[in-house]
This record gives structure tokens, C-alpha cells and sequence, in this order.
């Protein structure tokens, strides 16, 4: 397929968040904390806004999740997600105090509601990308 | 405190046929417009001395000094708010008019939203949406229906809002759009069909998504010394405000994504204009999706957080309704001019020019501008 719009959206990671990015090709999701004050912050950027310090450590999350909210999307806003509709989407409560978004995968029609647990699990894109998604913490 | 309230006013408004197909550029479209608004307000395109363009569009104020031969224009600037900006430009208007930069300030708005590039499409290229663009849409979240599908959910799970409440939304513009001649949509819509609409991304379906749509609306804003000795009764503008929400880039990451930037406009613009809710005869709500009309009504404070739902039920945003809201058809049934239809239509209505859909001696209207995944502005007018 030529068509460069059948093409999946790829990220331009930044100086601030090639780290995030770098951990997924690990199957590790990566988050930024304040070297200072710990705070937590997502998504990647340069300054923490508790403290105004601009030295950054990154931890890895535990994965474990809950439901904030979510949408079954039945367009296809751009012509790569075709093949994945209906596609559920969700933001996540991360164990860590900042949310994920990613799509849920495998979920039982009627299965979702706020606060369902969840896990955080990978999708190996190809050699250069690996998204997040997120799975039922109850699914076996 | 130095105060804005009554230093400006509306002078001028002028819009052009909102349409599916221009078969015009839409420098064009925004020229025709402002045009018109400067004729509307007496005066000759050389008296311009202050434009604020729309900051997504492509016309900019070189476009207007050479088109109109302005000699001395003596202030530009762009308010990037997406639909809240034009707005953000009437503040930005007075601000400069009280600073005794400029006189009268244009405002012009166009665009071909269906024949040209898709609203859609745009939001991949604007720097505001840099941080969704990176982590969002690789993984599907791709367009504002999806993001206010998870505000409107996560309202619907908190507070027990449904589908139906929504559409009384959509019913209702419908029925005032019926009402004027420069609306796009000219057929009735019942509560049912929009339940049998297209789910789009749920729960919002396509009847509580807003027409894409070509034309072009402006104003002029002077101040109000000079508007009294003008061509048209001047609509003085009370109070007025911008709001961000917090993490303006990110809804997801927002603590409570049920509030919008419109809820810190809210206590600015009211306590500059010195009116309570029951002085509002009408209100011009944007509304680029159902759910953002009725999170809105609470964050402007008709109701409480939760409730509005049971404020549009029963025709309560109609005609007859304890609010007239969109009076016009709005974003879902005239048109969508980034706003500025809204706030052409308040004044028509101050001005007492609202047609089959004026309402009845209307003194003090209210009109939000909404846009950018959060940011809300409040203006409060009077005749």
C-alpha cells in the first residue's frame, strides 16, 4: 500500500519525552517525576508546576488502572483506524495520580463502568513504535 | 480596579449567505463580511484602525489594509481560542480602545469549513494541539467528537444525563434555525431521529455534532463615547471575559473534565457587567456539540453542576422556555462560523432585529465562545 494516508499517525517525540517513547519499546510505560519534589506529571514536559524545577527522573508505573471515563468511536477520524472500529477508547486513572489514554482492547460489551480495574499492557507497532493499551484487570 | 464594563460597543455587524459551497476564497468570504459590517456601523473601510483576525484562519490584517487601502492601521493582534476567540478578540478590542490605541476595531471571521479543509483536519496542525498530536492520536483519540464524548460519558455516569436530554438540545436550535432565513438546515428534527442519527463516537451521535459550513460574519467595536453619535443603536458591551481550564492541552489529564475554561470567565464577566442570571433575556451558547451547551448552562451558572440536563428538557432553552438559547439555529443549525454568528445574533436581537425569533423585549443578552479542547469566553451585552 502506497497510500501514505492508510499510514498510521507516528509521534515526533521531543528532548522531553523520548524517554516515555523509549520505554514502550521496552514494553515499560515510563513516567515523568520532579527530581525535586517527586511530583508526578504526565504527559512529558520541561517544568514541574509544584515546584518550578526543570530536573526530571522517570519511574516506571505499575500498571495497575482505573476507568475515568471512555467512548466507542464508530467513525474512523483518520483512514489507519478503519480496521479498528468500533474502537474503544479510555482514560485511565493510573495507580501513579495521572491518566493514560489508550484504547481497551478485548472488553465484554456492557463490561465497562468508572472505577473497573485495569491493566496496562503493549502493542509492538514495529521496530520503531510501541503504543500502550489497556486490558479488563479481570479478563483472564 | 480600572473596569471594561460599558467602555466599548458593538457598532457594526454584517455576515455574508452561510452555505454548503461558496464558490468564494475565503479572504473573500471575510472581506464580503467585513464590508458589511462597516457599512452596518456608517462608516467607510479608511476608518479602521484596529483588526483582530481570527488567529486559525488565513486572513491577516496585511490582507485588510491592502484590500481596504487602510493608511494607518494602528493595532493588530489574534486571540488563539478556537471558537472562543472571537470573543477574546472583543476584549482584546476594548482593551486597546480604552488604551486609546485605536478607534474602531475589526473583527472578521470566514471560512469554507465544508468546501475548504475540514475542521477536523486543522487540529493536526495547530501548536495548541502539539501534546494530543503526540500522545493521543497514534493511539485513535484523533478528533474533538472523541475527547467530548469522554466529558460527555463521564457527565452521563456522574450526574445520570442521557442521550434524550441531548437531543432536546439539538430539537430545540433546530426549531429556532426553522425561523431564519440564513440557515443551512430548513427541515424539523423530532428527538427520535436524532436517537436514530449515526453514532459518530459514543455517546455523542450525529445529530449533537455541528454543520460544517462556509460564510463569513464580522463586527466593529468602538468605543462608547463615539458609538452614541453612530449609525446604529449601540449594543454596549457589559462585561467580558476569557477562561483556560486547567491543562488547556490535555482533557484527559483535566481533574475534572466535566468543567470547562467558561466556569473562571463566568465570575469576571458578571461581576464587571453588575447583572444576576435572572437579568439575561437571552442567550447565543456555543455550540459545536449538544454536550457543550448544556456544560456550559452550569458552568455559566443557570443551573447547578449536574442539572442541565433537566434545564433543556421541556423546551426550557425554546422560544417560550425560562432561556432562549441560539435563537439563531447555532453551530448545529444555521452555521458555523467559529462563533462569530452568535455574537451578530445577540446583537440583532439587543437591536431588536431578531426576526420570527426576537425575543420580546430583550435588553440584556449573553453570548460564550468555546474552543481549543477547553477554553470558554463570556460576554454580557445591553441595549
Amino acid at each position: 500500500m502506497d497510500n501514505p494516508f492508510n499510514d498510521r499517525l507516528r509521534p515526533a517525540p521531543s528532548h522531553d519525552s523520548q524517554p516515555y517513547w523509549d520505554g514502550l519499546k521496552e514494553h515499560r510505560l515510563l513516567l515523568q517525576t520532579c527530581a525535586d519534589c517527586g511530583t508526578v506529571r504526565h504527559y512529558p514536559r520541561p517544568v514541574c508546576d509544584q515546584c518550578y524545577s526543570m530536573r526530571v527522573e522517570w519511574i516506571e508505573a505499575s500498571g495497575h488502572a482505573t476507568i475515568h471515563s471512555w467512548t466507542i468511536s464508530h467513525h474512523a477520524f483518520h483512514p489507519c483506524f478503519k480496521k479498528d472500529l468500533p474502537l474503544t477508547l479510555v482514560t485511565a486513572d493510573l495507580a501513579e495520580g495521572v491518566r493514560l489514554c489508550a484504547p481497551l482492547k478485548d472488553a465484554p460489551p456492557g463490561s465497562l463502568r468508572i472505577g473497573a480495574p485495569l491493566r496496562v499492557g503493549f502493542e509492538t507497532v514495529d521496530d520503531d513504535l510501541t503504543l500502550p493499551l489497556l486490558i479488563l484487570a479481570d479478563t483472564p | 480596579m480600572k473596569s471594561l464594563c460599558e467602555k466599548g460597543a458593538v457598532t457594526g455587524i454584517g455576515e455574508t449567505a452561510y452555505t454548503k459551497g461558496s464558490g468564494k476564497s475565503t479572504i473573500a468570504l471575510q472581506m464580503e463580511a467585513a464590508l458589511a459590517a462597516i457599512a452596518d456601523a456608517g462608516l467607510t473601510p479608511k476608518d479602521i484602525d484596529g483588526i483582530v483576525p481570527y488567529s486559525s484562519g488565513d486572513g491577516v490584517a496585511e490582507d485588510f489594509i491592502t484590500n481596504f487601502g487602510i493608511a494607518d492601521l494602528r493595532f493588530s493582534a489574534t486571540t488563539p481560542m478556537g471558537g472562543a476567540s472571537a470573543i477574546a478578540g472583543i476584549q482584546a478590542a476594548i482593551l486597546a480602545i480604552e488604551g486609546g490605541v485605536a478607534r474602531h476595531v475589526l473583527i472578521p471571521f470566514g471560512r469554507n469549513g465544508y468546501s475548504g479543509g475540514r475542521i477536523g483536519a486543522r487540529v493536526q496542525q495547530l501548536p495548541q494541539f502539539r501534546t494530543i498530536g503526540e500522545f493521543e492520536m497514534p493511539v485513535g483519540q484523533i478528533a474533538p467528537a472523541q475527547l467530548y464524548a469522554q466529558m460527555a460519558r463521564r457527565h452521563m455516569m456522574q450526574y445520570g444525563t442521557t442521550s434524550r436530554q441531548l437531543a432536546e438540545i439539538a430539537v430545540t436550535f433546530r426549531q429556532h434555525a426553522l425561523l431564519n432565513d440564513n440557515a443551512i438546515m430548513k427541515t424539523p428534527m423530532t428527538v427520535e431521529q436524532h436517537q436514530e442519527s449515526r453514532m459518530i463516537s459514543d455517546p455523542l451521535r450525529l445529530f449533537d455534532c455541528c454543520l460544517e459550513s462556509d460564510g463569513g460574519a464580522a463586527l466593529v467595536i468602538s468605543g462608547a463615547g463615539p458609538a452614541k453619535d453612530m449609525k446604529q443603536r449601540p449594543i454596549y458591551i457589559m462585561g467580558i471575559a476569557e477562561g483556560h481550564p486547567d491543562q488547556p492541552s490535555a482533557i484527559t489529564q483535566r481533574g475534572d473534565m466535566t468543567i470547562l475554561g467558561t466556569a473562571k470567565a463566568v465570575p469576571h464577566a458578571f461581576g464587571m457587567a453588575g447583572v444576576s442570571h435572572d437579568d439575561i433575556d437571552v442567550a447565543e451558547i456555543y455550540d459545536c456539540f449538544t454536550y457543550i451547551v448544556l456544560c456550559q448552562l452550569e458552568d455559566l451558572g443557570f443551573c447547578a453542576k449536574g442539572e442541565g440536563g433537566a434545564f433543556v428538557e421541556n423546551g426550557g432553552i425554546s422560544l417560550t422556555g425560562r432561556l432562549p438559547v441560539n435563537t439563531h439555529g447555532g453551530l448545529l443549525s444555521q452555521a458555523h462560523i467559529i462563533g462569530m454568528n452568535h455574537i451578530v445574533e445577540l446583537v440583532k436581537q439587543l437591536r431588536g432585529d431578531g426576526g420570527k425569533a426576537q425575543v420580546a423585549g430583550a435588553r440584556i443578552g449573553l453570548v460564550t465562545g468555546y474552543g481549543d479542547m477547553g477554553d470558554g469566553t463570556v460576554a454580557i451585552m445591553r441595549n
